[in-house]
């Protein structure tokens, strides 16, 4: 089986970001970049996929010359090549990342698209199902267990209140949820050997690609700041407070 | 034109989730100067239309066709997609709850147009609407735009009051669905839910969450007393989730629950950037950790230093006093 897995490139989650004074962007100086986590999740559940029964593992990531890192990094989980799809310092929101990713699908025609369910940075949760809309193909989002049978897929979906169960024909377009799998560690010599795998550098052009942005970010500013609040000696004084001065009991 | 709002209904009800949305959907109407019709999907979607006919929509429109009696985002997303299409909507919303999430990036891909997620507010700007959006766990709000003629988005339903009855009366009618249900590549199969007798998270008033610091299930138990002292929903930190302490769906946090009830406990939770993200338009937030330097007490409006194992006890008992009385 062949698997595509989209892999994004995001500051690290456990920093907490700083606006960039102009409200144009976050400062990026200082700040490490990591492999999306839920995209380790779909590595994870990708390259287990492959263990178990044959085929390959390919990652594609859309940025610049500095996604190779991220690359290198969820090859070292196992995948086996990657595509770098550099955009030339333009910039894409989710739909032309979609557009991007749909071309590199007509190339490789994998049997199998797993993605993270979201972006840590922006919070989208987008790209796999305009993916798969794009493609005409059925898609399972937020997966907590994934079973492949004869050209299907039985998905188990993180949802409000608890689980759907969902089958769709493949090739099929699922994104991975924290509780799919426990990702593996990079070991040294899969760190070393991550260094000799194929990378394959292309532009959208070279994909046929007409990547479009349909929507623009004006600009960010910090949310209000929360009133400074206070400690309280004893369980006696906390509710003293919540009943007297909060007024919430 | 015309906005649409897509209404979300499960084994037979609709979610209390689309009462926030409907606020959302009329606010945005107001600011383009036009209507907002209401679409229900699904088993029982003809009698759910009477419950939404009298919130402020021009239109309520149901259907319980085959392709569609049964949630998949494939057969919404195409009916919804064929109904924005005949209509000339120009923006379609709906909750970001998973089901929104799931359906409303794949209608946009289907209709060609620019989204939004979870959206908390809108401006008119120069370039029409502008959206107002939390990004980086809450740590950013973004302004953005839409260039397509149709715009797509969820709404975060903390962010609106749920919509109250009173406010007119729409027209109910069939809606045309024409998806070929033979045709569809996906298949519900079934639910597994988690049956509880707790409010629901993100319905709460009072939430009261379980962190790492609870230890063991004799902890949860401890945290599911309190709540229901209080009367209140259970929540935890992935942490506790992880341990297989509490099901996943009570997750709050970045990528779990977003909630913003009048109270939030959190009782053993260090107050990690993606948990903060998910309890921090809470009104009034409360946090009980033995270590006066966790994070989560630069968010808490009332922080208790003390093992929880001594406090939440104590509280339990205060609060069952107060409440006899
Ligand atoms: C005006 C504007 C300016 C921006 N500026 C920047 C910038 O300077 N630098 C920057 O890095 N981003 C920037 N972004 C965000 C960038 O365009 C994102 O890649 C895009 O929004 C897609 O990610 P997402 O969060 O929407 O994906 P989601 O839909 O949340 O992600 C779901 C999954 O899609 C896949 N995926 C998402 N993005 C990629 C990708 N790039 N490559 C491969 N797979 C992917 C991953 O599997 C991910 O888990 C900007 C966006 C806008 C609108
Ligand atoms: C991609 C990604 C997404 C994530 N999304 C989420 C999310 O949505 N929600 C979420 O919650 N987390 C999320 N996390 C995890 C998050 O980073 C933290 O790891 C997690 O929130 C920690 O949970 P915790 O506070 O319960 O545990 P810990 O950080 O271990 O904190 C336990 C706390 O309990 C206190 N304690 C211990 N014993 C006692 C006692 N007897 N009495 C009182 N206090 C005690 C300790 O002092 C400590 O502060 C995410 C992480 C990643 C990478």
């Amino acid at each position: 089986m062949k698997i595509m897995v989209p892999v994004r490139r995001v500051p690290n989650p456990d920093v907490k970001v700083r606006l960039k004074k102009d409200g144009t962007g976050i400062e990026t100086e200082g700040v490490n970049f990591l492999v999306n986590p839920f995209d380790e999740y779909a590595i994870e559940e990708a390259v287990r996929i492959t263990e178990k029964s044959g085929g390959e593992v390919f990652l594609v990531s859309i940025g610049g010359p500095e996604n190779e890192e991220t690359l290198r990094a969820g090859l070292a989980l196992g995948a086996h090549r990657a595509y770098l799809v550099d955009l030339g310092g333009e910039c894409y929101e989710s739909s032309g990342i979609a557009d991007i990713l749909a071309a590199v699908f007509k190339q490789e025609n994998p049997d199998l698209v797993i993605l993270g369910k979201q972006s840590v940075d922006t919070d989208n949760n987008q790209a796999a199902q305009m993916l798969a809309a794009k493609l005409g193909l059925a898609q399972a989002c937020f997966a907590y267990k994934v079973e492949l049978q004869d050209g299907k897929a039985v998905v188990q979906r993180e949802i409000d209140g608890g689980l759907e169960v969902k089958e769709v024909e493949l090739p099929a377009v699922i994104t991975a949820d924290l509780r799919l799998n426990q990702p593996r560690y990079a070991s040294l010599p899969a760190i070393m050997k991550a260094k000799k795998k194929e990378v394959k550098k292309v532009t959208p052009a070279d994909l046929g690609a007409e990547p479009k942005n349909r929507a623009r970010v004006l600009g960010l500013s910090e949310p209000p700041p929360r009133k400074a609040g206070q400690k309280v000696a004893s369980v006696d004084e906390l509710v003293d407070k919540l009943v007297n001065e909060a007024k919430v009991l | 034109m015309a906005i649409l709002l897509i209404a979300e209904m499960r084994e037979g009800e609709v979610r209390h989730a689309t009462f926030p949305a409907v606020t959302a959907a009329k606010q945005l109407a107001e600011l383009l100067g036009t209507e907002f019709d209401i679409l229900l999907l699904g088993k029982g979607a003809q009698a759910g239309a009477e419950r939404l006919k009298d919130l402020g929509a021009a239109n309520v429109l149901w259907s319980e066709a085959e392709a569609v009696a049964e949630y998949t985002a494939e057969a919404h997303a195409q009916a919804a997609a064929d109904l924005v299409n005949e209509k000339g909507y120009t923006a379609v919303l709906a909750a970001a709850t998973t089901t929104g999430k799931d359906l409303m990036p794949r209608l946009a891909g289907l209709l060609d147009a620019g989204m939004v997620s979870d959206a908390i507010g809108f401006e008119k700007g120069d370039e029409g609407i502008v959206y107002l959006r939390p990004m980086y766990a809450g740590n950013a709000i973004a302004r953005v735009v839409i260039d397509t003629p149709i715009h797509c988005l969820t709404v975060r339903e903390t962010a609106f009051d749920a919509a109250t009855p009173g406010a007119g009366s729409a027209a109910v009618a069939e809606a045309p669905v024409n998806v070929d249900a033979g045709g569809l590549k996906a298949k519900f199969v079934e639910y597994q839910l988690t049956k509880s007798e707790r409010p629901e998270l993100t319905e709460a008033k009072v939430v009261v969450s379980a962190g790492r610091g609870v230890k063991d299930a004799e902890g949860v138990k401890l945290i599911e007393q309190l709540a229901d002292a209080l009367g209140a929903a259970l929540g935890a930190s992935r942490a506790v989730v992880d341990e297989g302490l509490l099901p996943n769906d009570l997750q709050v946090g970045q990528t779990g629950k977003i909630v913003a009830p009048d109270l939030y406990i959190a009782c053993g939770i260090s107050g990690a950037i993606q948990h903060v993200a998910g309890m921090k338009d809470a009104k009034v937030i409360v946090a009980i950790n033995k270590d006066e330097e966790a994070p989560i007490f630069e968010v808490a409006d009332y922080g208790l230093v003390d093992d929880l194992f001594k406090a939440v006890p104590k509280l339990i008992e205060k609060v069952q006093a107060a409440r006899a009385s």
